[in-house]
């Protein structure tokens, strides 16, 4: 199945990308991310939470959408 | 009443012009009896000796234009309000130019104290906005929300 994944502010930095559409057979947002660990080691050691087709998720979360998004710390206003 | 999604992001600063015109927009609705309204200017911190001259603004701007007609629908229903208005900058913004710009009107005055409070406070907390703070030097460090 193919997912597009959106990186933002600080984690745009890291992945040296905005986006990246991932093929994937995991079903739970943490083994995904267990892959983009092991592609971007520094991610780990970053704080940033996921949403879900522009809903936030917890990790244990069953992948069900077309795009995720990994947001770091929100600074608006 | 639903309201449609609107688009809140302006590029670059809001003018003071631009805020002008919005208030004035407003003398045509005679039920207003108070109106409030909060800005938010970016401010030259000094962090580490150096200080910020600019923060550039990005956002998750599907998910962020959601969040922010969530806030407005949860404030009408909370507050007796006529109408609101939001508009956050994207991009670069310069120290002492305005970066967000919420306008609350009531027919009466208590509400719009307690509205703008709860609609600032949201979107500094669930709101996907990212702020690139850009020191002196060029060099820059990323925004958190206390």
């Amino acid at each position: 199945m193919e997912l597009t994944i959106k990186y933002f502010g600080m984690i745009s930095e890291l992945t040296s990308c905005e986006e990246e559409k991932i093929l994937f057979e995991q079903t739970t947002i943490s083994e995904l991310l267990k892959d983009l660990f092991k592609k971007y080691p520094d991610l780990k050691n970053k704080d940033f939470r996921i949403a879900q087709d522009r809903k936030l998720v917890s990790l244990d979360s069953l992948i069900s959408g077309q795009e995720l998004a990994l947001l770091p710390p929100f600074a608006g206003g | 009443m639903e309201r449609t999604l609107k688009n809140v992001f302006v590029k670059g600063p809001i003018s003071s012009a631009f805020i002008g015109n919005s208030i004035a927009k407003h003398q045509s609705k005679t039920t207003i009896g108070a109106h409030n309204i909060f800005l938010g200017q970016v401010r030259a911190d000094v962090i580490n000796e150096k200080t910020v001259t600019a923060i550039d603004y990005s956002a998750y701007e599907d998910m962020a234009n959601e969040k922010f007609h969530e806030i407005r629908e949860d404030a009408f229903k909370k507050f007796n309000l006529t109408c609101m208005h939001i508009y956050h900058s994207s991009g670069r913004v310069n120290v002492g130019e305005i970066c967000l710009f919420v306008f609350v009107s009531s027919p009466r005055r208590k509400e719009v104290f307690k509205a703008l409070e709860y609609i600032v406070e949201r979107i500094k907390v669930d709101v996907p906005v990212f702020g690139k703070e850009i020191f002196e030097d060029t060099s820059h460090q990323w925004k958190t929300n206390t």
